[in-house]
């Protein structure tokens, strides 16, 4: 069986274990936005890494902290000047970057602050996503975008596309990228970028600076 | 001088606390700050639950200006449960029943470690002010002698609100291998001016009270009572919000439905912060006061190292967990941020939670349930890390 499905069957999730495979084992890893450290706390178990957070909900915070993991509440959008350069190896964004308000301060940033940069996001270029708004003409609201356009943490919505364009925009090099469809599953074939920006639902991209 | 005086009630626990007491002799000085040895010198502190046959397990907790070392039983002055029976205890995030938790009163307290009420051996007098002014880091000493005494290489974990914040910061850079994790709630990593303004209004209040008598009042028979109560009375405001204080006191007046047009606690809170200052002048003696807000005026971590907060945890390996609350304005929430900010300069393990609360820099002593959650987090996680079942 694939690793990959034997570990969906407990639970967690596909884009956790794509991230898991950008990561060298026994690296220096920030995880900006990290939830309630389900990430960190894979990446620490199954990896050997010695992981950071930043949470801005007290809730995440808290249940990092039963985990054992060295969580600050924080908002990726000011407290990251506050670390020094190349203080990780990898920085992880991982479905925050659409909440930020300032996706490319904050890019910049995770490469200036890692070595490498992790970054995953739903991809608004989705066929889904297209069609919602061709025939229904409303913002969609998907399982993987569940909120209504007015009361959303998600603020710079971008497509697939539109994030290689930030990536060259800041200076970012692609190391390696990936989609993942609706079922969390990476879109193996390899596909031109509008191929991918149609059929991912998210992103996953690993970056350096160039 | 009075020769009849007896000694008010704080001087009872001085010399010989209720408490066991660890004492030192002249030949094993403490070597203070200041640049000089105090020596015969004694530190009493309290201890619960078991030290482990690793001796892994113990927690040092170390109280804020006007606290003692009885965290979590009755006190011997006041007859009131200990001051942090909510953290500390059978099942709390301290949990006695798991760890071996130690709490000593501070160097220049007066509950029975030496400080400036206690007896000058070479005068057969209390110091008063020929008490050397002391420190954080002399605090940190003493307590670093008391748990070499107890046969306790490292620490578990420190644990302080407050000064006992600063206390448990100072361990941290002067101890880093005998701290495993590192607590600091509502601290600093140095005294801002406005609470140093706070302090010497406090301080002036005392010395203006004539029965201060320079000082000596112990040996004279009187007690500034009242300038110790005015500077209580401070200090506590500092300690609550405008917000706890609106919500609990509003304008409402105190047993009355009108005002007397008069000098008299018309106002709710007023009466309580009278209440507030008498009785604290029950349980604290008064050159105490001036010592102990002295030390932590002179607390700058960063200082001793060269203006660099981030040099003094410099290659640490302790776990910190800082907490801050949202309405403390005496320690704010920037301040824990510049401990968390330097830390991670540092390459150190550090969580930092800001817990919601409109209960001001007192919040730390009170029932918080976020700040109860992040505690028992991140001690239970660090003890499974150090192997303590």
């Amino acid at each position: 069986m694939d690793p990959r499905t034997a570990a969906a069957q407990d639970g967690t999730r596909l884009d956790f274990l794509l991230v898991a495979d950008m990561v060298a084992p026994g690296s220096r890893v920030l995880d900006v936005g990290c939830g309630d450290g389900s990430l960190l706390a894979l990446l620490r178990d199954r990896k050997g890494i010695d992981g950071r957070g930043i949470e801005i909900s007290r809730e995440g915070v808290n249940a990092c902290l039963a985990k054992g993991l060295p969580v600050i509440q924080g908002d990726a959008d000011t407290d990251l000047a506050d670390y020094p350069d190349d203080a990780f190896d990898y920085v992880i964004l991982s479905q925050t970057i659409q909440a930020t308000r300032q996706p490319k301060i904050v890019l910049e940033q995770l490469l200036r602050i890692g070595r490498r940069a992790i970054v995953s996001f739903p991809n608004f270029g989705h066929w889904r996503v297209r069609l919602d708004l061709l025939f229904k003409g409303r913002m969609p609201v998907t399982e993987n975008l569940p909120y209504s356009w007015h009361d959303t943490p998600n603020i710079h919505f971008c497509t697939i596309r539109d994030f290689v364009e930030l990536c060259r925009e800041v200076g970012a090099q692609m190391e390696k990228a990936a989609a993942l469809d609706a079922g969390g599953h990476p879109v193996r074939v390899v596909l031109p970028w509008w191929a991918w920006n149609l059929l991912g639902e998210q992103g996953v991209f690993l970056l350096t600076r160039r | 001088m009075t020769s009849a005086f007896q000694p008010p009630e704080p001087r009872s626990q001085v010399d010989d606390p209720s408490s066991p007491v660890a004492r030192f002799g002249a030949d094993e000085p403490l070597l203070l700050d200041a640049g000089v040895p105090l020596g015969p010198w004694q530190i009493a502190y309290q201890t619960y639950g078991t030290l482990n046959a690793e001796r892994s397990n113990a927690i040092l907790i170390c109280h804020a200006l006007t606290g003692d070392q009885h965290v979590a039983n009755v006190s011997p002055v006041t007859g009131k449960p200990g001051w942090w029976t909510t953290m500390v205890g059978p099942g709390r995030p301290v949990d006695t029943d798991r760890f071996f938790v130690v709490c000593a009163n501070v160097i220049g307290g007066c509950m029975g470690t030496t400080g400036p009420a206690s007896t000058d051996p070479q005068t057969g007098q209390p110091y008063a002010l020929d008490f050397p002014v002391i420190t954080i880091r002399d605090m940190v000493r003493a307590q670093a002698a008391l748990i070499d005494r107890l046969g306790i290489e490292s620490l578990f974990c420190v644990i302080g609100g407050s000064m006992g914040g600063m206390q448990v910061l100072q361990w941290a850079a002067s101890y880093p291998e005998r701290v495993f994790a590192a607590l600091p709630i509502a601290a600093a990593a140095r005294h801002s001016a406005q609470n140093i303004a706070f302090h010497e209004v406090g301080r002036q209040a005392i010395m203006a009270d004539p029965d201060w008598r320079g000082g000596r009042y112990l040996a004279e028979g009187t007690r500034p009572t009242k300038g110790l109560a005015v500077a209580r009375m401070g200090a506590h405001i500092t300690y609550l919000s405008e917000m706890a204080l609106h919500r609990k006191f509003g304008r409402n007046y105190q047993d009355r439905s009108a005002p007397t047009f008069s000098f008299d606690a018309d106002f709710q809170i007023e009466s309580y912060l009278r209440y507030q200052g008498l009785a604290f002048v029950e349980r604290f003696d008064a050159n105490s006061y001036l010592y102990v807000t002295r030390a932590m005026d002179y607390f700058d971590l960063a200082a001793e190292h060269g203006g660099s907060l981030a040099r003094a945890f410099k290659g640490s390996a302790t776990r910190f967990c800082v907490i801050s609350f949202t309405s403390d304005w005496l320690f704010p929430t920037s301040d824990s941020r510049a401990i968390v900010h330097a830390l991670n300069a540092a390459a150190a393990s550090v969580a930092f939670v800001e817990v919601e609360s409109d209960k001001g820099h007192d919040a730390f002593l009170l029932d918080e349930p976020e700040m109860f959650a992040a505690a028992r987090g991140f001690i239970d996680a660090a003890a499974r890390v150090r192997g303590i079942a």
